[in-house]
């Protein structure tokens, strides 16, 4: 058996399934994540070196951009984490009929984006 | 047509051990520190810096920081691997991410360890 696939790769032309769009926005959160690594280290520095450095960290996090900024980031952990427990779960062989990926990858996207959505609006 | 040739007995393995090690370690620095915020939130910043200034609570957040390292390494360099074909850009992206994540590992020490 030969099978020559996946038949085509045109991005524009591949509907994703829900796991799939799990597992895409895993790997673009991570890499959000780390691009923003020297941002949130340089905060939980000033919030830690002085009570100076403390008062220019609650500056910085007052800025609305600041605040956008860091709720993306707050989402893009939080569905990293559900995800990457998912797939833990996964590997573990639990959950992987096609009904129960489906669903759990549902309740992933759902969890990030509530959760992003309510500590958002509490911490803005 | 994705042709994929898989070479090497342990191909990947440890990485995708660490991935995973780390992943737990995480996920378990993350939910201490939840419980920290909900039951003894600390409101200002001496308290703030009180929690740092714990041993445990300076290796726990260590370790954290360097899986959270580990963690980016395999991952950054999935990507990598998977969208940047050139061998040569390729390799010096890994590098700069590798030598990245070394200079943060060192700026997390000194974070951790100046409270």
């Amino acid at each position: 058996m030969n099978k020559s696939r996946p038949k085509y790769l045109d991005l524009t032309r591949i509907k994703l399934p829900v796991p799939g769009l799990v597992s895409i926005l895993h790997r673009i959160s991570g890499f959000g994540l780390f691009l923003f690594l020297p941002l949130l280290l340089w905060l939980l520095q000033s919030s830690l070196a002085s009570p100076d450095s403390y008062v220019r960290y609650r500056d910085a996090i007052a800025q609305p951009l600041m605040k956008l900024i860091l709720i993306g980031l707050l989402w893009a952990f939080l569905h990293h984490l559900f995800a990457g427990l998912r797939f833990l779960m996964l590997d573990m062989h639990y959950g992987t009929s096609l009904a129960a990926a489906r669903s759990s990858s549902r309740a992933v996207l759902g969890i990030g984006i509530v959760l992003t959505i309510v500590l958002g609006v509490f911490l803005w | 047509m994705v042709k994929r040739i898989v070479v090497g007995a342990h191909y990947g393995l440890r990485d995708w051990m660490i991935q995973r090690v780390s992943a737990v370690v995480m996920a378990l620095y993350t939910l201490l520190f939840v419980l920290i915020l909900i039951f003894a939130p600390p409101r200002h910043y001496g308290a703030w810096k009180a929690l740092f200034a714990n041993q445990a609570m300076k290796l726990a957040t260590f370790v954290f920081l360097v899986s959270l390292f580990l963690h980016a390494w395999v991952g950054m360099r999935d990507i990598l691997m998977d969208y940047i074909k050139p061998t040569g850009a390729r390799l010096s992206l890994e590098v700069l991410v590798a030598l990245a994540l070394v200079a943060y590992a060192g700026w997390a020490l000194q974070i951790v360890w100046s409270v």
